[in-house]
């Protein structure tokens, strides 16, 4: 080949022939391919069963039964209603987690510790700080779901469970993020208060929130976002809102009403977004 | 407020084990009222010493006394008391950006203020005459609804100066005040501090880089050299040959008062107090 023989001529003693960290990077490649693939076994993945033939025709079947979506007036009144105590719902559940996030949060940082002004933490502040770090990986390793089956039993069907089941686990979900962002910007504006005299929650407000209210804020919003989400898994286990519905609607197999449904939460989510940047947009 | 450090050795807390303290064996008595300058080339130890009087820093060794109070050996409630009557001014001002000046400054009255009062303070500012006529005294009155993160670095330094003016405290420690200033605000910051200090007959500490202006604005020159005292004198007994002395090998130091010191980094004008990326 003459383009090649031409480049070989170019080439000057010394250059290096190749590249000397391909061979580990190709080795370090097959072998995160060859981890992948006991993976891939282990859950079952096999995308080539959606379009096997006969598949095919039941799936086509149910994704066209969702065409077109339910507008009739009645239900469309229910959707309203439902929707409305979905919002509610994730809305309740979010302010109580507030409620136990924000004490948590302030309680735990390691931001706002007194003793850690002079260098390393006392043992006994320490270790009530692990102790409430501890509460809030309880409250958030348990999955929602979980809790409100539990609710469920305790105070009946009805969105009443959700939103405890949304509380307990967003409130851990909260305090931890909380405390991570404070922990993450600049301290010294807060250690230099706290070293001035100031109390711990003038600390807070003086020094950490105006930096960090724009991160709390998107990072709260957007958790308002999954708990509507998480509201339609919450309403299959009977705890009400449109996620119940949703749940009788695909029983039922009336595709129609569950695309309305669907299109509601998109909806929803895109508000949730738009709250979100025009909060933001407030704030800076 | 009077302050006494006793036979102090002290260490940053995130120090290796094994290297020297930054302060060692330090003796000092400053009465209240004293008005003290805190001068030596980098890496001997002002700020600590600062961080030390302030009980920011507990010594390894020997004691800090304010007030005739050993801030370590005292409760929780009695040492916030304690820091409440003093006032840390660290060299980059600790001010959070999105915050309005005006708040900033108020922020320096927290240790007199109820939680309610600063809740409310924080809804609309309960006085605004105060912080007006505290960053008047800078020439920086203009700004007080300005946001903190859109003054320029020397700006900032002389708000972050501004809330000693409304501070309860009785203790000034000012680390590095003038060093985002150029040279006429450096000289107006020095003659409000010193001249407010006096007024109200609050003790003033204060390192600084620029000699000159430390012997100009400042009856007592207290020389630190890798941790320990070089010289403690009056103004008028520091010779050329004490200070060749003290800043030997970091000469440019020594000159640095017409040409920025090595501390233009932490307060370069437009540079962020603090940079957040999360």
């Amino acid at each position: 080949m003459p383009a090649m023989s031409s480049d070989a001529l170019l080439q000057r003693p010394g250059t290096p022939s190749r590249d000397p960290a391909w061979q580990r990077r190709m080795g370090w490649m097959l072998a995160a391919l060859v981890l992948l693939w006991p993976l891939l076994t282990a859950t079952e993945f096999k995308p080539w069963v959606l379009f096997d033939a006969r598949n095919r025709g039941p799936t086509w079947r149910f994704v066209s039964g969702f065409l077109p979506p339910a507008v009739g007036v009645d239900f469309l009144s229910m959707v309203v209603r439902e929707t409305w105590r979905t919002v509610a719902m994730a809305t309740a559940g979010i302010a109580l987690a507030l409620l136990i996030a924000v004490p948590l949060t302030l309680a735990s940082t390691r931001v706002l510790s007194i003793s850690a002004l002079a260098g390393r933490m006392d043992a006994w502040p320490f270790a009530v700080r692990q102790v409430l770090r501890a509460l809030m990986i309880l409250l958030r390793s348990i999955p929602e779901l979980v809790w409100a089956l539990i609710f469920v039993r305790v105070v009946g069907l009805g969105p009443s469970a959700g939103v405890l089941a949304i509380a307990l686990t967003y409130g851990g979900m909260l305090g931890k993020v909380y405390s991570e962002i404070l922990e993450s910007g600049g301290d010294g504006a807060a250690q230099n208060l706290l070293r001035n005299g100031s109390g711990r929650l003038q600390a807070f407000f003086y020094g950490l929130l105006p930096g960090n209210a724009l991160e709390l804020t998107s990072y709260t919003v957007y958790r308002w976002e999954c708990a509507i989400r998480s509201s339609v898994v919450l309403g299959f286990v009977g705890a009400g809102g449109l996620g119940q519905e949703l749940d009788s609607s695909m029983k039922m197999f009336a595709g129609g009403e569950v695309a309305t449904m669907l299109a509601v939460f998109v909806l929803l989510v895109a508000a949730a977004d738009a709250f979100s940047n025009a909060l933001r947009r407030m704030l800076d | 407020m009077e302050l006494i450090l006793e036979g102090v050795d002290a260490s940053h807390p995130s120090a290796r084990a094994g290297t020297a303290p930054a302060l060692r064996g330090l003796a000092l008595r400053i009465a209240a009222g004293e008005q003290t300058a805190v001068i030596g080339p980098s890496g001997a130890g002002k700020t600590t010493l600062l961080h030390c009087a302030a009980a920011a820093l507990k010594p390894q060794q020997g004691r800090a006394l304010l007030a005739g109070t050993d801030p370590w050996r005292v409760g929780p409630a009695a040492l916030r008391e304690l820091r409440g009557r003093l006032f840390l001014a660290p060299q980059v001002p600790p001010l959070p950006p999105r915050q309005r000046v005006v708040t900033s400054v108020l922020a320096g009255r927290l240790a007199a203020m109820s939680l309610w009062a600063s809740l409310r303070s924080l809804v609309y500012p309960v006085d605004i005459a105060a912080a007006h006529a505290a960053l008047a005294r800078f020439d920086i009155a203009d700004k007080l609804f300005e946001r903190v993160d859109r003054l320029s670095g020397g700006e900032r330094q002389r708000v972050g100066l501004a809330r000693a003016l409304l501070s309860p405290a009785t203790l000034w420690l000012i680390d590095e005040p003038l060093s985002a200033l150029d040279p006429t605000r450096a000289q107006q910051a020095i003659d409000t501090l010193c001249g407010v200090a006096r007024e109200r007959g609050h003790t003033l500490v204060t390192t600084l880089h620029d000699v000159s202006m430390a012997l100009a604005n400042f009856a007592r020159i207290v020389g630190l050299r890798d941790g320990a005292m070089a010289f403690d004198l009056p103004a008028r007994q520091v010779t050329p040959a004490l200070l060749a002395q003290l800043y030997a090998q970091h000469e440019h130091e020594l000159h640095a008062g017409a040409a920025p010191g090595d501390d233009t980094d932490a307060a370069a004008p437009g540079r962020p107090a603090v940079v957040y990326c999360r």
